[in-house]
């Protein structure tokens, strides 16, 4: 499942991240914000009002703001955590 | 650069650089809670326990030492000692967040590796608690291998054991510091932070959290939306309503000013040039002081909340559509105060086009300088009736105003990406902060800082302007008959403006405002203060009236709303035209703004001219 798909408010980890699709800076920035493979992450909130405004999704402890654009470059699982690679 | 140790304080965006740093040094500066607040140089002088002093820099919070902006470029020249005029650092305070440790643990793992001297303050320790969080410094400390000292900047708590590892490292070194970026596996390096993240954590209760909480509300798409334009328009209301008494007060000490002149001072030139030139033209800028501090006020409690980033996530919607992000809505809102420190804070945009694109239109964002101007204005036509329940229509009026600005500068934003900064969006990513309740200290030491530059523009250039308009609106003496402000030189020159002005309903008061509020948009009502006063000179009974009053009864409606929706854009403030130069490298840009600005102005106060006379309101 998409991250842009992820219920809000279910915990779920990453399980693939097309890096192709982002570019240099944001998926530098995207990792410096701690996403990986394995990481924690949780849908948020939806912003603007026909839910085409971006995402706030907590990444381990931290909560940040993305464009549905690059939350739909992350694949996610809400099934038992695998081992945190 | 001075011949002590340098420190630098280093660390990721909101790890509390800033708070550490105003603690250590009790000098002040900004605080705000979004990402990157910081883009000055910031030093500070810190005595060690011994007496030693140490120069102390609060370097731009970033990520990791691959830049994405320009102030995160500056903070990797500076840790790797190439910053232009900076020498390397005898040591590096790394501030971590104790309530994300993995997150802030990576970047640490980074920045020790360069081989200073090193001492890690794990910072934030309440707030880890108030998430339920129980650290072991020493376990980091032992796993890091440098010294790790708790610490809550806004306690001052751990601060002397902060000191005392600084001596102790200043005091151990010896030889030639180097420092070496290495290329480190990233997601090897993430892995060493998050296995030590968990080894220092003793114990991880839930706690409910106030963050997610309030983010229920202020993040959601329709009462998020609400809660935001709720806010500023009590801001608008409050402008008015919680100002009226102060400034009052204020106009009534201007007031006793001016009959103390003339009760001291022999009737000639001196007095003439002290009551209409300094007291009757300052004075009237004077008693706008309340409104900017209750202004600033919102800002910075804004700020330091955590909203900030709020409002940029609720905006990045409306934002996409003009080609910006929600990244450009804070120093928008930040010009609502100010232009300024706006366009300073767009340094922490990394996309290019993006960056000159929020600078261009921050001007058009309703700083405080235009509230004078609008103050005036609206207490003159607008009747302070109510429109509804809790609203005024002056209030309305002045909200109406700020929209204004606001569409305006989206619709320039979306012309400008299509044109001059042509280019894909560099889209959206930030960190939200958590909330906090902000220090009552902080926001009343950021008010008397506005409030100083305030009264200090009012004593400087406001001033001074003033002064070069009282001679020219002086002299020469006009011939009985006829009025002094159209034969004086300055009326000569209003005249020749006044042919070019005179189409989208300005008279002969503006033309001869105009010029000098080029300097500042405050001037304008200083100015015509002033020329009023020396119209009046001979009339007892003019000279008793107020200055709105006196507006009242000379423009038609039609030419004040002309005059406010002029205001809306006009470029009329030589620090923004100053700052532009500096963040934009060069005079193209301001000069372009300068005049896409004017033909704005020039447009909107015909279009509100035409459309008012229309309705008969001329
Ligand atoms: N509760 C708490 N808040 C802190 C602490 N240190 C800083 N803050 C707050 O965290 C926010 C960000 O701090 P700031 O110094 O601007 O971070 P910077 O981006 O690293 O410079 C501000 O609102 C500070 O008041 C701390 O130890 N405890
Ligand atoms: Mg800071």
């Amino acid at each position: 499942m998409r991250l842009t798909d992820l219920p809000l408010r279910q915990p779920a980890f990453v399980e693939t991240i097309d890096w192709e699709s982002l570019s240099s800076v944001e998926g530098q920035r995207l990792r410096e914000f701690g996403l990986c493979e394995g990481a924690s992450v949780e849908a948020l909130h939806h912003g603007g009002l026909l839910g085409r405004g971006p995402l706030a999704v907590k990444i381990g402890r931290m909560t940040v703001a993305m464009r549905r654009n690059h939350a739909a470059a992350v694949e996610v699982s809400t099934g038992p955590q695998e081992a945190q690679v | 650069m001075s011949g002590l140790p340098l420190v630098a304080l280093v660390g990721n965006p909101n790890a509390g650089k800033s708070a550490l740093f105003n603690a250590l040094t009790g000098a002040r500066q900004k605080l705000g809670n979004y990402p990157g607040v910081t883009v000055e140089r910031k030093a500070g002088r810190l005595s060690l326990a011994d007496g030693r002093p140490v120069e102390l820099v609060d370097l731009p919070g970033t990520y990791s030492l691959s830049p994405a902006s320009p102030d995160e470029q500056v903070t990797r020249d500076f840790v790797l000692g190439k910053q232009a005029g900076e020498k390397l650092p005898d040591a590096l305070v790394i501030v971590v967040d104790a309530s994300n440790l993995d997150n802030h643990l990576r970047f640490a793992l980074e920045l020790i590796a360069l081989g200073l001297p090193t001492v890690v303050a794990l910072n934030m320790v309440d707030l880890a608690t108030r998430d339920g969080l129980e650290l072991d410094a020493n376990v980091l400390a032992q796993e890091l291998g440098v010294p790790v000292v708790s610490t809550v900047a806004v306690r001052k708590r751990g601060l002397d054991h902060l000191k005392t590892e600084l001596e102790t490292l200043l005091g151990a070194q010896t030889g030639m510091l180097r420092a070496s970026a290495g290329e480190p596996d990233f997601d090897a390096v993430r892995r060493e932070a998050r296995r030590i993240a968990r080894a220092a954590i003793v114990r991880e209760t839930p706690s409910r959290r106030l963050t997610a909480a309030v983010d229920r509300v202020a993040l959601h798409p329709v009462l998020g939306l609400a809660l935001l334009l709720g806010l500023l328009f009590v801001m608008f209301q409050a402008v008015f309503s919680w100002a009226s008494v102060p400034a009052d007060i204020l106009e009534g000490w201007v007031t006793a000013l001016g009959e103390a002149v003339t009760n001291t001072l022999p009737p000639g030139i001196l007095h003439d040039f002290l009551l209409q030139g300094v007291v009757g033209g300052v004075g009237a800028v004077i008693v706008f002081l309340p409104q900017i501090l209750i202004l600033f006020f919102f800002i910075l409690m804004l700020e330091a909340t955590g909203y900030m980033a709020r409002a940029a996530f609720l905006m990045d919607g409306i934002m996409a559509k003009v080609g910006l992000s929600g990244r450009a809505f804070i120093p928008l809102l930040s010009s609502f105060a100010c232009a300024v420190p706006g366009i300073m804070a767009t340094r922490t945009i990394s996309d290019p086009k993006d960056r000159l694109t929020t600078i261009l239109i921050a001007p058009l964002m309703t700083c405080s300088a235009r509230l004078p101007v609008y103050g005036l204005i609206i207490a003159a036509f607008i009747p302070a009736r109510s429109v509804g329940p809790g609203i005024g229509l002056q209030g309305l009026v002045l909200f109406l105003l700020y929209v204004a600005g606001i569409v305006g500068a989206m619709l320039a934003a979306w012309a400008l990406r299509l044109t001059v900064a042509k280019g894909r969006s560099g889209g959206f990513l930030m960190e939200m902060p958590k909330y906090q309740w902000p220090r009552p200290q902080d926001i009343l030491i950021g008010l008397w800082q506005r409030g100083v530059i305030f009264l200090k523009r009012a004593g400087t250039i406001i001033l001074a302007t003033n002064i070069v308009l009282w001679v020219l609106a002086s002299f020469p003496h006009a011939p009985e008959g006829v009025r002094q402000s159209e034969y004086s030189i300055a009326g000569r020159i209003a005249g020749g403006i006044n042919v070019l002005v005179e189409p989208i309903g300005f008279n002969r008061d503006i033309s001869l405002a105009l010029l000098p509020s080029m300097a500042a948009r405050e001037v304008a009502v200083s100015a015509i203060a002033t020329v009023y006063a020396i119209d009046a000179e001979d009339d007892a009974e003019a000279l008793e009236q107020g200055l709105g009053d006196r507006l009242a009864g000379r423009w038609s409606l039609a030419t004040a709303l002309a005059f406010l929706a002029w205001f809306v854009f006009a470029p009329q403030c030589i620090s923004t035209i100053a700052v532009t130069r500096r963040e934009t490298n060069g005079w193209k840009w301001p000069l372009f703004m300068i005049f896409y600005l004017f033909v704005l102005a020039y447009a909107a106060a015909g279009v509100t001219y035409w459309a008012a006379v229309a309705m008969g309101l001329g």
